[in-house]
């Protein structure tokens, strides 16, 4: 079972690293959600994979770990936070360029390297 | 507690000049003068006690935990040196008064002085190494300032740079080394580390502190092969150059080493560093100075020989040696500033430097000639002149110093380099002062006010009395200050005047006739030197910060290019790399955790995510679908959390997933519904070698954790859930009990990143953004039926019952799974339902409560609840319940974390509200036609229903 947990985890990063390295924005807001999406699974896999034991006091004989669920619980809706702002700067973004593209282009950076130097 | 004060005196008093800059010149200066005045009769006071044979200390802990304390401490070497900072400061005080022009804001330039004042002081009066760094960077800092003073001119901006950059990089180096310092000897406090020299001297880590330490001190000291910012620096005002570059700061270096010699002085290395060092700088800025044409530019090459000598002396590692450096450290102090207000005193009264342009001065300025002669004789090392003395006793312990073997070496260098310095010595003085009178000054020289040239009076003063009376003037103090820096009780010596025949006698009469014999063939010499075209130390040093911003401008343009995904990819790389590094760099042994042993529906999850996740990689571009992908991935996730006994999890998971879902499909009707083809096969290939690296690199981290056994440190939370708690449900009562402060902190940013989406979209119908909305309206095409009837009639009675489960989720969440977070997801979907059902202006209006007041209230209901533990005298955000009977429901608890509950909820509501509807608003602009108002789109004209159709038409 770690064996599929594992490598699923190794699909998702792998599909979301190369969503990201895409040079529009919505692949990027997709991909980096998927990659939380990963993320919130390793972290949840780091406290062990436990099943058919409960988080909940009944009287069981053992229990799961409830410490990384309580981690990864607000980590799922903080990723979701994170999507909603990165989203809405690519929103942003494209209204005020008609672009989506994450690049900025390519005369604003010489001018900016011009006014650096 | 006086040497605390005396430090911060001058720190404090900075304001004075401020203060006075407007009641005139000469208050000013005596406001300014009083204050340093303050500061050296507080370090005076002292003296008796020092004298006595006293160390004197004081000092509180400051941040213990990092050995930082706020103490100082007086000795011998401490005082000779803040007497030197605080009497010579007064003078250049008074100097300066008369030296800057109208135009020139004295009392800045006084704030400046006084700043640097205290951290000179600050620096040889701290206890604490630490301390003594903060105030080492506060010279430099503050010495930027200074050289930088006329800030209209170019070469002041240079010289002042490179000052900083060469000192600020030595004080880097000084950081780490007295890092290193302090850690092997087990206390940051020099008067501990003093005692501990035989610990230190036998730690592996004694050299990199060592070469760090003395690369502080070289770089300070203008060593060679940096002292090529000294002249630079001389673009300050005269009383600057006086100042910090013969009197005080470019001596720092030498306090140091003079400071923490009894630690390193017997170590072999110190000697093989630091006494070729000295040498070198003494002979080679001895050089460089005879052929200087600017005068201040031929003082400060000398000021880098003779602290060349004084390093030299110190590397010695005899006491007889620090003696000699102490003696010299005082009558170079005396005659070097002497020299630099005389040079500064020329120059305000001809208008030139340039020795070429000068000569006869004696008979327009005999009192500047004397007074500057004096001090030059000094300089030469002429008897009867203090200079002469501890030239002859440096002489002395040269001539019996043999290095790696070869006891001559040292002893004809040094002699070399005395013969040198006599020569620019008889150039400085013969070719200003003497000679005759020429009548093409720049402007006519006189001798300037007496305030100017009192200064200079009491040094060359002090510079005869010493040379002639050296036991009964100076004695005392080189005495006290010697014994301070060795550390132990000093062998038998005079300073006399007379020592007999002795070898360095010899040396010194070889010096004084050979340099009178260079100066003669001054025009042959140059000839020589004009052979040997010597590299401008400039020049390298514009060079290499030149190379290094191309160099760093480079890596910029090639790494950070402008390119999201060049970003991403240098970055992944260089976590990739370092994590391979990791795993290679140690030896790896499989875990022994039993596994789980696989199940069917795990495989045919595994199988349909793996299918989703390849498929992403080729079908990105049709956006929609890459999105469904991604969300059928995220169900996946919520099994998975379902499978591992994570049922909180996946209730979120799942909210999570569908709220994303939405979120992204409104944003997808705003932006292109494509991705063009943009990239290469090679790019592609390239993008798909790194991805597939990350994961695999993942996937292995991964399992590598699973397999392995560890100890959690949940125990406490299932044991304490239900007695301290109140609850079942331990995630629920960790999330809001147990670590409170961390949700309460999460809402907060939940909170904030909500306020931004608002700001980014709330102005967003306005200028370009409007442009490209119109663009999008004209483009688009509608839907006949936007709002199917279906849809609304589904969702609204739909409504009420998803509300009272989010209550039953929200109730039950302390016991059971559920809580906040996900009864506050559910509530939004409900309503972001009907935005999508009936149109945003529908909704929008039957909204009572706006968002930004749901996230606000939220914030607050849980802060409120923690206050409220604070009030009964508990810590922030303790919780306690109590049991209700309720008619119906039954006995129940409440827990006082409900409360605290709530307010998460309604923050997660606000937050996902806020979001969503801000971009419903936003694409409400974008629709073609405005969707009639009234329920489920259909029109009303007059009270009848009319079919859409017919309207449109």
């Amino acid at each position: 079972m770690e064996l599929i947990v594992s490598s699923a985890i190794g699909f998702m990063t792998a599909a979301a690293v190369y969503l990201i390295l895409q040079k529009r924005t919505f692949p990027i807001v997709v991909g980096l959600t998927l990659l939380s999406y990963a993320v919130n699974i390793f972290l949840f896999s780091s406290g062990r994979l436990v099943v058919n034991q409960p988080p909940i006091i009944t009287g069981a004989e053992s229990y799961t770990d409830p410490l990384p669920q309580a981690l990864v619980l607000t980590a799922i809706v903080i990723s979701f936070g994170m999507t909603a702002l990165i989203v809405v700067l690519a929103i942003r973004g494209f209204l005020e360029t008609a672009t989506d593209t994450a690049d900025l282009p390519e005369d604003e950076w010489d001018d900016e390297t011009e006014t650096r130097s | 507690m006086l040497l605390a004060i005396a430090t911060l005196t001058p720190f404090l008093g900075a304001v004075v000049p401020l203060l006075t800059g407007r009641l005139g010149r000469d208050i000013c200066a005596i406001a300014t003068g009083a204050v340093t005045l303050t500061a050296l009769l507080l370090v005076i006071s002292q003296a008796p006690a020092v004298y006595s044979g006293e160390v004197v200390t004081w000092g509180v802990p400051w941040v213990p935990a990092i050995g930082l304390s706020f103490s100082f401490f007086l000795d011998g070497l401490g005082l000779f040196f803040a007497g030197l900072i605080l009497g010579i400061g007064l003078l250049i005080i008074l100097y300066a008064r008369y030296y800057l022009g109208s135009k020139d804001s004295l009392s800045v330039l006084y704030f400046y002085l006084m700043l640097f004042q205290g951290a000179m002081v600050g620096i040889v009066l701290s206890d604490n190494i630490l301390m003594l760094i903060v105030f080492w960077e506060l010279t430099s800092l503050t010495s930027f300032l200074l050289i930088g003073y006329w800030r209209h001119l170019p070469e002041s901006r240079q010289g002042a740079r490179m000052a900083l950059v060469v000192t600020g990089s030595g004080g880097l180096a000084l950081i780490a080394g007295m890092l290193i310092l302090g850690h092997i000897a087990g206390s940051y406090e020099i008067t501990e580390i003093l005692q501990r020299g035989e610990q230190v001297r036998s730690s592996p880590l004694f050299l990199p502190a060592l070469l760090l330490i003395l690369l502080g001190a070289f770089t300070k000291s203008a060593q060679f092969p940096f002292h090529f910012w000294l002249p630079h620096a001389m673009a300050a005002p005269t009383p600057v150059s006086a100042y910090l570059h013969s009197a005080t700061m470019v001596k720092a270096g030498l306090f140091l080493m003079a400071r923490l010699w009894p630690v390193f002085s017997p170590a072999d290395v110190w000697f093989l560093i630091v006494t070729p060092v000295g040498l070198i700088t003494m002979l080679v800025a001895a050089w460089i100075a005879l052929f200087r044409d600017d005068l201040k530019a031929l003082l400060a090459f000398s000021t880098v020989s003779h602290l060349g000598l004084v390093t030299m002396l110190l590397g010695f590692a005899t006491p007889m040696a620090a003696i000699t450096a102490v003696f010299h450290i005082l009558n170079h102090a005396t005659f070097k500033a002497a020299l630099f207000m005389s040079a500064g005193i020329v120059d305000h009264e001809t208008g030139t430097r340039d020795i070429r342009r000068l000569g006869g001065l004696a008979a327009m300025m005999p009192i500047t000639a004397t007074l500057a002669m004096v001090a030059a004789a000094s300089m030469a090392g002429l008897p009867f002149f203090n200079g002469f003395l501890s030239k002859e006793m440096m002489l002395e312990e040269a001539s019996h110093t043999a290095i790696l073997g070869h006891p001559w070496v040292i002893p004809v260098l040094v002699t070399l380099a005395s013969l040198i310095s006599a020569a620019y010595s008889y150039r400085f003085a013969i070719s200003t002062f003497l000679g005759p009178v020429r009548d093409d000054y720049p402007k006519k020289p006189h001798d300037p006010p007496v305030g100017m040239w009192l200064p200079v009076a009491i040094l060359a003063a002090l510079v005869v009395v010493i040379g002639i009376f050296p036991a009964q003037t100076a004695g005392a103090i080189v005495e006290r200050t010697a014994r301070a820096v060795v550390g132990e009780p000093l062998p038998k010596y005079y300073l006399a005047l007379w020592h007999g025949f002795t070898p360095a006698l010899f040396m010194s009469i070889t010096a004084l006739l050979g340099g009178a014999f260079l100066f003669r063939s001054y025009d042959a010499a140059n000839r020589l030197r004009l052979v040997f075209s010597s590299m401008d130390a400039k020049s390298i040093f514009d060079a290499a910060i030149s190379g290094l911003i191309r160099g760093s401008r480079g890596f910029i343009d090639a790494t950070h290019n402008g390119s999201f995904p060049r970003y991403a990819g240098t970055t992944l790389l260089t976590i990739l790399a370092a994590g391979t590094v990791g795993f290679f760099s140690a030896p790896y042994t499989s875990g022994a955790r039993p596994a789980i042993p696989g199940e069917f529906p795990a495989a045919a999850a595994w199988l349909v995510l793996a299918a989703l996740c390849i498929s992403l990689l080729f079908w990105h571009q049709n956006r929609l679908l890459s999105l469904i992908m991604t969300s059928g991935i995220g169900l996946i996730a919520a099994l998975f959390f379902l499978q591992f006994s994570a049922p909180d999890l996946s209730l979120t998971q799942i909210s999570v997933d569908i709220v994303t879902t939405i979120l992204l499909l409104l944003a997808l009707n705003l932006i292109p519904q494509t991705s063009p083809q943009e990239t290469s096969t090679g790019g592609r290939f390239a993008r798909g070698l790194v991805a597939a690296a990350v994961g695999i690199g993942v996937a292995a981290l991964a399992y590598a954790i699973m397999t392995r056994d560890f100890q959690p440190i949940s125990d406490y939370y299932l044991a304490e859930a239900k007695p301290g708690g109140g609850g079942t449900n331990v995630v629920n009562v960790i999330l809001v009990d147990f670590r409170g402060f961390d949700t309460y902190g999460e809402i907060i940013v939940l909170g904030i990143a909500a306020i931004t989406i608002f700001a980014l979209l709330d102005n967003a119908l306005r200028g370009a953004a409007a442009r490209t909305l119109a663009g999008i309206r004209s483009d688009r095409e509608q839907s006949v039926n936007a709002h199917p009837m279906m849809l609304v009639v589904a969702t609204r009675v739909l409504f009420p019952l998803v509300l009272v489960v989010a209550v039953f989720i929200f109730l039950r969440g302390h016991n059971e799974p559920g809580g906040g977070f996900v009864s506050g997801l559910v509530v939004a979907i409900a309503l972001i339902m009907q935005y999508i059902a009936s149109g945003y202006s529908w909704a929008a209006d039957r909204m009572r409560l706006g968002s930004h007041i749901l996230i606000g209230a939220g914030v607050l209901i849980a802060g409120l609840t923690g206050v409220v533990s604070l009030i009964f005298g508990w810590p922030f955000l303790t919780s306690t319940y109590t049991y209700v009977e309720l008619p119906l429901v039954g006995e129940f608890e409440v827990a006082s974390a409900m409360s605290f509950d709530l307010g998460v909820f309604l923050a997660v509501v606000g937050v996902v509200m806020l979001s969503l509807a801000q971009i419903s608003r936003v694409e409400a602009r974008a629709e073609p036609e405005v969707i009639p108002e009234g329920p489920m789109d259909v029109p009303l004209i007059d009270g009848q229903v009319v079919s859409s159709k017919n309207n449109r038409s």
